[in-house]
């Protein structure tokens, strides 16, 4: 049985264990396709054939971010920093310990894209190695589960949810310590807690990063949310797109069971919670909820009406909490740090901090957390630094299909979910895609509705042959064959899909067009056909 | 069912130790139709692809009825009816790899290999595929050549790359 003592023993033992000196070396997909584990196994060798085994520790860790630089190292007591470190560079890396030369691009902690971040849920990112849960312990993991399980009533920890401001970071925005509230105080003989890590938004990778570098924190946040809505069973819904995250759990759900973490009677309580991990088979509609729920039964990802919300009539009838990723790493900070200092952090009506996939046309892309508030142009220009070529910037896109494409103009709106849905847009779950002067919004607006079309799971009929229709009606505008007359009837396609569909899928579909509509609307125009008049005239 | 695959002949089946793995999975899951989609990845990891046989006889395992097999199977992306080819080449095709010039990777390499994206060659050597999004957004554009995944990838490379594949002895 596990007791708050053998946690901090736990913990003791794996900091005395510790060498001087670690070496960090970044072992998460974006860097793995950059060579980091050949990387890895050069950083060993070479610390091996230098003596140094006593002195020097490399430790695959999980995301430090800063992708497009990838493979990353750092050397965790003086902070050094290489980027783009090729494996035979590891020699010269070692030797630098103590005063070699080294000609390795080094990165710089104070640039903006570092600086300007504020770490809670990617806190052990780059930090620690997430395959063993000795490390997380040692940074203090598990101990807000003990406090929760121990020192709190189930209504106290909904509370201090509530209080910390926390909203769903799947994009909707639904305040995290209501939805609790409302499983809790649903009658059901059992209740399921889910983590929704379906991430689908083409341009977003932030759930993936979280899960790959800090599974232990998923995990923990699904336990205390577990206690405080009554539930005994998880489940962990991961796209079947995202093999490292899903072996990284795995291992960590087997190593929580072990040291009875998960199970039963956690932490000598009357407190049961087990896990099961469900691999997405590539449906993009899952990521809404009630498909997600037909999909863990085994069943076509299909969405349901709602009211009834899966808040009460969930998984098999019961009710069922749904969060996402980000949500869940959130929580084991905010019982740690109390909740009037989460409350401190961000906006009036947005609280903490969100994590962007930064991408597209922007010199530093990658991985950024930073508070909310912060304004567009700050993430785009100070932490992306702008466009590689020094294009000007024509706009960013968020929230992927469902959100919409922000112009330059507006660049000023701080990142919150009120702000964001007042130009037209969407948090959405932290895509960011940036464009330059040469991207063509038309053509954005055709690739995001061919992909509702793609994905629409075919049940209701606005989104089933709407999403045809409109793409259709793109194609033409982008082949310069579209009247005035076909640009209206795509405008009032936007209004019935909006109305009419069943689930966010459709109901969102018509976003970027109308946002490309609203700030770009010349593009279209221009590429409107001539009265044919014109044509016959000329000839 | 509508399916150009040939119909499996189940000669050895009680040799198949695929077989033997595939019923140790379904029994893991005490043959409960909500492992359906669990049964399904492993069928189609262990095959490469899922058949008309297959579906039905995973059906009669689980009690269900085909249709509700056949539903599945097709629904979601991942499942594949056909034969795959021995090599994949998947260019992404997510937002961020799109404004990095996705299209034009994947116009370069439809005219390399002379196949269209979501296709097999005629030998099975390539299977020519799309993805919706890898998460590697940060290294865009993206492909993936055998499960292996290269980012910033140059169309030029990636000629070579799928040439070399297809010529392969």
């Amino acid at each position: 049985m596990m007791e708050f003592q053998d946690l901090q023993i736990m913990a003791e033992q794996e900091r005395t264990r510790r060498k001087a000196i670690r070496i960090h070396c970044c072992t998460s997909s974006g860097c793995q396709a950059s060579g980091a584990l050949e990387l890895f196994h050069q950083l060993q060798a070479a610390v091996e054939a230098a003596g140094q085994n006593e002195r020097v520790d490399i430790i695959g860790v999980g995301c430090m971010g800063f992708c497009g630089q990838g493979p990353m190292v750092s050397v965790e007591a003086d902070g050094v920093l290489f980027e783009h470190v090729r494996p035979e560079q590891a020699p010269e890396i070692i030797a630098s310990l103590d005063g070699g030369p080294c000609n390795v691009k080094q990165g710089d902690h104070a640039h903006p894209f570092f600086a300007r971040q504020m770490h809670i849920v990617r806190r052990n990112g780059g930090v620690i190695d997430p395959e063993r849960i000795e490390e997380y312990i040692a940074v203090g993991g598990y101990q807000a589960l003990y406090h929760v399980l121990h020192e709190m009533s189930p209504a106290e920890v909904i509370d201090a949810i509530t209080r910390s401001g926390l909203r769903g970071r799947g994009g909707a925005g639904y305040p995290t310590g209501l939805k609790w509230a409302t499983v809790a105080k649903s009658p059901g003989e059992r209740k399921f807690v889910i983590c929704n890590g379906d991430e689908g938004d083409p341009g977003a990778f932030m759930d993936r990063s979280i899960l790959e570098s800090d599974p232990h924190l998923i995990l923990e946040g699904m336990s205390i949310a577990a206690y405080a809505v009554g539930a005994d069973q998880g489940y962990l819904y991961v796209r079947g797109e995202y093999p490292l995250a899903i072996a990284r759990l795995q291992k960590a759900i087997a190593q929580a069971r072990k040291h009875d973490l998960l199970g039963s009677q956690i932490f000598d309580t009357s407190f049961n919670f087990r896990v099961d991990i469900r691999v997405g088979a590539g449906a993009f509609v899952c990521g809404e909820e009630t498909a997600l729920i037909a999909s863990i039964e085994g069943r076509r990802g299909q969405p349901r009406p709602r009211p009834p919300y899966p808040a009460e009539h969930g998984l098999w009838g019961y009710p069922t909490l749904i969060n996402n990723v980000e949500t869940f790493g959130n929580i084991a900070p905010i019982i740690t740090n109390g909740a009037d200092w989460y409350a401190g952090i961000g906006t009036e009506r947005s609280k903490g901090t969100k994590v962007f996939a930064l991408t597209g046309k922007v010199r530093n892309t990658g991985l950024i957390e930073v508070p909310m508030g912060m304004t567009i142009r700050e993430i785009v220009e100070e932490l992306g630094g702008g466009t590689p070529d020094g294009t000007p910037v024509k706009g960013v896109q968020t929230g992927g299909p469902s959100g919409g494409c922000i112009p330059e103009a507006l660049f000023d709106t701080p990142v919150d979910y009120e702000s964001l849905a007042e130009v037209g847009s969407i948090m959405g779950s932290g895509g960011m895609v940036v464009m330059d002067a040469t991207t063509n919004m038309v053509e954005i607006a055709r690739f995001y509705m061919e992909f509702c079309m793609d994905e629409s799971c075919g049940k209701c009929i606005p989104c089933r042959t709407g999403t045809v229709q409109m793409y259709r009606l793109l194609s033409k505008i982008s082949a310069g064959q579209a009247t005035a007359a076909d640009l209206a009837t795509l405008e009032q396609l936007c209004h019935l899909l909006r109305e009419t569909s069943l689930c966010g899928l459709g109901q969102s579909a018509p976003n970027p067009v109308q946002s490309t509509l609203r700030y770009f609307r010349e593009e279209y125009e221009r590429l409107l056909r001539k009265r044919v008049t014109i044509n016959l005239t000329s000839r | 069912m509508a399916t150009a695959s040939p119909r499996e002949v189940p000669t050895d089946q009680a040799n198949d130790k695929r077989l033997k793995i595939l019923e140790a999975t379904m029994k893991r899951h005490q043959y409960r139709a909500d492992a359906l989609i669990e049964v399904l990845h492993k069928a189609q990891e262990l095959y490469g692809h899922l058949t008309e046989d297959r579906l039905l006889a995973i059906a009669h395992s689980l009690h269900l009825p085909p249709s509700r097999v056949y539903g599945v199977a097709t629904f979601y992306h991942f499942f594949s009816l056909t034969p795959q080819g021995e090599h994949s080449c998947t260019v992404c095709l997510g937002t961020a790899c799109y404004v990095k010039g996705a299209m034009e990777l994947l116009a370069a390499l439809e005219a390399e290999s002379g196949l269209r994206a979501g296709s097999t060659s005629a030998d099975r050597k390539l299977s020519l595929l799309t993805a919706r999004c890898l998460g590697a957004c940060g290294i865009a554009p993206a492909v993936i050549v055998d499960g292996n995944v290269t980012g910033h990838a140059d169309p030029e490379v990636m000629r070579a790359r799928v040439r070399a594949l297809l010529d392969e002895e």
